[in-house]
């Protein structure tokens, strides 16, 4: 007998789940490498070596010519750090455009996505929140749905950080800025853009990290089977 | 069962044969267009593609921000340049009275002018941006002569499709599209906020194409060369960048 069920996660879910995932991870190990061949900050238009920083990061640098105090310089890896960025910028992008129109004209965001009014009660979210400062396992029942802090947080990442990220690193690129100059502006300048590409890149590993976290805490192997699967394993005593 | 999956393979079939001809009919457009990096067969050539063709669909014609007076950059930074050679130091002991640029390939009157030709040209001045891809930037004015104005002295024939210019150093050589030569803010720089163009900063004579990032805004400029096909120089890649690792096109 075959039994149809519902997938935990839809193909499409699945699919740009770990696209996003690879392209990710892309952009950050890329990310680190570019950033390291000048990590000193500014804000507004320009900043230089000649000019003071906003701040800097304390490492060594991959070019001779920013003032780091340690006395070596990292290779440069700049070349294909640089293709590999925007190489998977664009996968990023472009999955990100699949899944978005996935989830508008599916009903992705609205069914899964968006907490019922009732969830938002502060009363709800103190003890959604405790929960989880306990690090309590959820339920197996609890793994067929979002709970309203995962779906807020998913909600900020997809609507909220990355657009921003897409934004302040499109804002870097001079002939993108020669088309939409206000794009560059809004932000207070070029340097600005780059600083806050910089710090909207540390709030997504956070949310990297704890994503991954939790979903150690729900069981690795379950949930990241589902993720890729779309099927969710069974409880024991009834396999 | 089968019935379902010969559907199945006939959609799937469809489908794949509707891809495969529509990527095949995009590769000629975008070819026909010039939306086709020299880089594109690198590693990363399939984003680079995405990013030069993206770019050029959008930006054909886009002028780069112009700043106020107010903001050039008081501590501008000349990133460090390989040894300038004997060649060099001697033609700067002179006062680089005896520097000169040859204008050569699809022109229909091969040319070489002097920097006194170069300073005698209409003059364009720009207040603006260079960004390195490393990150950091300055904003300084830049004059000098519009490129398109030494392209249309030395007759550049209409199948000319890039400009291939060239550094005193060697190693240093690079190009750029149409789209970037004939654009009105692409100079061929002699002088720097109301002086001469110092050394450190491409003195006597650098190559802004302020649409794009540092390394393709060359120093030392001696020669540019008017082609329809970039195969022929270096490794064919369009400039010495790839050839080290580095994208062709730098205007992300």
């Amino acid at each position: 007998m075959t039994e149809v069920l519902r997938p935990r996660h839809s193909a499409l879910v699945r699919v740009t789940h770990w696209l996003i995932t690879l392209s990710f991870l892309a952009l950050l190990v890329t990310g680190v490498e570019i950033l390291i061949s000048h990590p000193r900050f500014y804000w507004g238009e320009t900043g230089n070596v000649n000019t003071p920083a906003l701040f800097r990061l304390a490492i060594p640098s991959s070019r001779d010519t920013v003032p780091t105090g340690y006395g070596y310089v990292l290779p440069d890896q700049n070349g294909w750090s640089r293709y590999l960025h925007f190489e998977a910028a664009w996968l990023a992008v472009l999955t990100g455009l699949l899944y978005g129109a996935f989830g508008f004209f599916q009903g992705h965001f609205r069914r899964n996505l968006l907490p019922a009014s009732s969830d938002l009660s502060p009363m709800r979210l103190a003890t959604d929140i405790a929960r989880h400062l306990r690090f309590r396992r959820p339920s197996d029942e609890e793994a067929w749905s979002y709970n309203v802090l995962q779906r807020l947080t998913y909600l900020l990442v997809i609507f909220v950080l990355f657009p921003l990220v897409i934004w302040t690193g499109l804002a870097m690129s001079p002939a993108f800025a020669s088309v939409f100059p206000a794009a560059v502006t809004i932000l207070g300048g070029r340097q600005s853009a780059r600083t806050l590409h910089f710090f909207v890149s540390i709030f997504l590993v956070l949310f990297l990290l704890v994503h991954v976290l939790m979903v150690y805490l729900a069981g690795f192997r379950k949930r990241v089977g589902a993720m890729i699967t779309g099927r969710l394993a069974q409880p024991k005593e009834r396999a | 069962m089968s019935k379902i999956s010969r559907r199945k393979l006939l959609t799937t079939g469809l489908l794949a044969t509707a891809g495969a001809t529509g990527l095949g009919v995009a590769a000629k457009l975008a070819e026909r267009y010039g939306l086709i990096p020299p880089d594109a067969g690198v590693l990363y050539g399939a984003g680079e593609t995405l990013t030069y063709a993206a770019h050029r669909i959008l930006t054909r014609h886009t002028p780069v921000h112009e700043f106020a007076r107010s903001q050039i950059s008081k501590d501008p930074f000349a990133n460090e340049v390989s040894p300038l050679g004997a060649e060099f130091q001697r033609s700067q002991a002179g006062g680089f009275a005896d520097w000169r640029l040859a204008v050569d390939g699809m022109v229909a009157r091969p040319v070489s002018f002097s920097l006194a030709d170069l300073k005698s040209f209409p003059r364009s001045s720009q207040i603006t941006m260079i960004a390195c891809e490393e990150g950091w930037s300055y904003i300084a004015e830049w004059s000098g002569v519009p490129l398109a104005h030494i392209l249309n002295l030395a007759g550049a024939l209409p199948q000319a499709r890039y400009v291939v210019y060239r550094s005193i150093q060697p190693d240093w050589w690079d190009s750029i599209d149409m789209a970037d030569a004939l654009h009105p803010q692409t100079l061929l720089t002699v002088a720097m906020n109301g002086g001469e163009l110092p050394v450190p900063f491409g003195g006597p004579l650098r190559l802004r194409v302020p649409r794009q990032l540092g390394y393709k805004n060359v120093k030392y400029i001696t020669r540019l060369t008017l082609s329809d096909d970039l195969k022929r120089f270096g490794k064919g890649l369009g400039s010495a960048a790839p050839e080290s690792g580095y994208a062709w096109y730098a205007g992300i």
